[in-house]
């Protein structure tokens, strides 16, 4: 197969995958008798026409930016993460058990601290499957999958029985104090401008770029990186020049699920405020996605973050605006993954044809 | 335990470990051919959602089970020309496809029906309805053996005893023929296929065929079967637990059966915490029964229990020259 110039490599295969992912949803619509501009025109006044809307989709974005990199740095490892959704809800856990263990005197005390126990449980989450890949050669994938179903018996089973006090009747833990109560984009000076009070964005944002900025330096200018990197193109090449695989699969998948468990701070701790039954609602499988789409690249995930957030806030419109059910959001995502993941070769070949026949007139 | 209650647990055992048992078959011809999959869910659930609307709309099961065989193969062909065509990612596609099932059948049942992404309940032909075994009056009487004939064996829907059916089919197609010989080929070695002269991408392609049939009856099973219609997510990781019984198995037939029976039980157990309590003297937690068997995978995964092994081409494109 020719090799397509790196400039269409990089923007122009995930865009027209998404172009294809559009037109395919655009017939479903069509096909149960929907209408594909009023559903666009809905979804882009419900994400993005309102500083309303804005808040939600950065708060999804925020999600979205964890998960995303949770699956890039694994895969630059050469390990496909699937986890992120377990590890995003032990994540939680941690969360609940931090800002429940003291009574937080402020934020700024109570988020280093959060960060450090959804970090560490995420991390702890992934260690077993990753433990398993490197000694025992299990599969990661499969493993990963499972662990994604017993975090989630795990979590019910706390909060039915153990977490959840007494007198309350849903499944959840007690309210967190009021001192570990994250700021939102309402309440931070010079975003309160802009976004009222009751937006779920909060400066999780923040703690999200700061994490985009921190996997690009370590997977580009650190030597833990480029080992990382190394790994994952050639484990022969790697072993030659004297690098572990156990210890590469260990500490990118630790990596990978401290950043998929920190993505509870978003959701749990500055959002719902307690920790709930599946409190990661999927965002750990869009983290898929959502790594695919911007080609394991910080800068191409927080991208791809917030156009995940734009679907994602704006589906949630257009389920309550139109008669296009909500789900329509989980076909994209799965055409999305389809052709940015599996079926890249085919628009690459498609690319290659044209870019061929281009160099032909030219020449 | 008193038998009775016992009796009622293996009834309800027999009747979870179908669906499992379908796809953990279907698993097996795809991944058997070095094809992974692990979008046996999707498969199943859009067969759920397409029998379910079909047998609503036709009044005919039957018609209900090739609708559900039809959309399960389509997805089965899309995974097909991304892993096998276009040599893409064998897990992604899986993963994609999962999302795209999931999404679809809601959209689609809400569109037919309107019902909040439900199919309308099915009764009378519309159903695969409990069937008879011969004999059972005759033998009922028989102390100990009776009772598990007439309440256990006998009463289930045809898709039940079908699936039992496939078991030993499968047997003796993989081991027994020249096609099952080329695919357990095609999985470890798909290099000395080619050279035989046997087309690998045909090979892959009939295997993916088989495993979207399967998963086509696993699903049409959950909808007109062991429920009365299409539920949205009706599945529940169906899919994911038949492909921890694959593992389990250690990707043969006859263990396959006994590992989804096995789920199938620790499922049936699930449903009745009261029958847990009496017979252990201790409320093991729903969730825990719930693990069990992702627990279990992982431990056989881990090779604590013998190893598990899958086939060594698994998960590869075939390149026929480089």
């Amino acid at each position: 197969m020719d090799k397509l110039p790196r400039w269409a490599d990089v923007v122009l295969v995930p865009l027209i995958s998404l172009l294809m992912a559009a037109a395919i949803s655009a017939l479903v619509i069509l096909a149960i008798g929907g209408d594909p501009v009023e559903a666009v025109k809905v979804m882009v006044t419900g994400a993005l026409g309102s500083a309303y809307g804005w808040g939600y989709t950065l708060y999804y974005a925020t999600s979205f930016i964890f998960t995303g990199l949770a699956v890039s740095v694994a895969y630059h490892a050469g390990q496909f993460n699937i986890g992120g959704e377990g590890q995003a809800q032990i994540g939680g856990l941690g969360v609940a058990l931090v800002c429940l263990a003291l009574p937080w005197p402020h934020w700024t005390i109570a988020l280093p601290a959060a960060m450090i126990g959804a970090g560490l449980f995420g991390a702890a989450w992934a260690a077993i499957p990753a433990y398993l890949a490197a000694k025992r050669g299990s599969h990661i994938v499969i493993t990963t999958i499972m662990f994604n179903y017993i975090a989630s018996a795990l979590i019910v089973y706390l909060l039915v029985e153990v977490l959840r006090p007494a007198g309350q009747m849903d499944p959840a833990t007690a309210r967190f104090p009021a001192g570990a109560k994250l700021p939102t984009f309402g309440e931070i000076p010079g975003l309160s401008l802009f976004f009222s009070k009751n937006v779920p964005a909060n400066v999780t944002f923040f703690v999200a770029l700061a994490a985009c900025w921190g996997v690009w330096l370590l997977l580009w200018r650190t030597r833990l990186g480029y080992q990382i990197r190394a790994y994952g193109k050639s484990e022969p090449a790697a072993l030659y020049a004297g690098i572990s695989p156990t210890r590469m699969i260990m500490v990118s998948m630790l990596i990978s699920g401290g950043l998929a468990g920190m993505m509870a701070i978003n959701n749990v701790m500055g959002e719902a405020e307690r920790l709930l039954q599946n409190s990661a609602e999927g965002a750990g499988f869009i983290g898929i996605a959502v790594a695919l789409m911007g080609r394991n690249h910080p800068i191409g995930v927080f991208l791809a973050a917030l156009l995940f957030g734009f679907l994602y806030q704006g589906g949630a419109e257009m389920g309550l605006w139109t008669t296009i059910p909500i789900e329509l959001r989980l076909l994209l995502q799965g055409l999305v993954i389809l052709f940015t993941g599996a079926l890249d070769n085919m628009v690459r070949m498609m690319l290659g044809i044209f870019f061929r026949a281009k160099a032909k007139g030219a020449a | 335990m008193d038998y009775a209650t016992l009796l009622q647990v293996l009834d309800s055992t027999l009747r979870l470990a179908t669906p499992l048992l379908l796809a953990c078959l279907a698993g097996l011809f795809s991944e058997r051919a070095g094809i992974f999959d692990i979008g046996l869910e999707g498969k199943m659930l859009i067969a759920g959602m397409a029998s379910g609307a079909a047998a609503a709309l036709s009044g005919s099961v039957w018609i209900g089970l090739m609708a559900g065989i039809g959309a399960s193969m389509m997805l089965a062909a899309i995974h097909g020309v991304a892993s096998i065509t276009f040599r893409g990612n064998q897990l992604i596609s899986g993963v994609a496809l999962n999302f795209v099932a999931s999404g679809a059948t809601v959209l689609i049942a809400q569109s037919l029906f309107s019902q909040g992404g439900r199919t309308p309940p099915l009764s009378g032909a519309a159903r695969f309805n409990p069937i008879e075994l011969p004999f059972t009056e005759a033998i009922k009487s028989v102390p100990f053996i009776g009772p598990f004939y007439a309440d256990v064996l006998s009463g289930h829907s045809a898709l039940v005893y079908a699936a039992l059916l496939a078991v030993p089919v499968t047997w003796w197609v993989l081991y027994r023929t020249r096609f099952g010989l080329r695919l357990r080929a095609v999985g470890e070695n798909p290099e000395s296929v080619d050279t035989a002269g046997v087309s690998v991408i045909r090979l892959r392609y009939t295997a993916v065929a088989i495993t979207g049939l399967l998963c086509g009856l696993a699903g049409a099973y959950m909808a007109t079967g062991l429920q009365a219609g299409f539920g949205r997510e009706m599945t529940a990781g169906r899919g994911y637990i038949a492909l921890a019984a694959l593992i389990f198995a250690k990707w043969r037939p006859w263990y396959a059966l006994w590992a989804t029976l096995l789920f199938g039980f620790l499922q049936a157990l699930a449903l009745r915490p009261d029958v847990i309590e009496r017979s252990f003297g201790v409320a093991i937690p729903v969730p825990a029964l719930d693990a069990l068997p992702y627990i279990l995978t992982v431990i056989v995964l881990a090779g604590f229990v013998g190893r598990a092994i899958p086939p060594r081409a698994g998960g590869q494109p075939y390149v026929k020259e480089r």
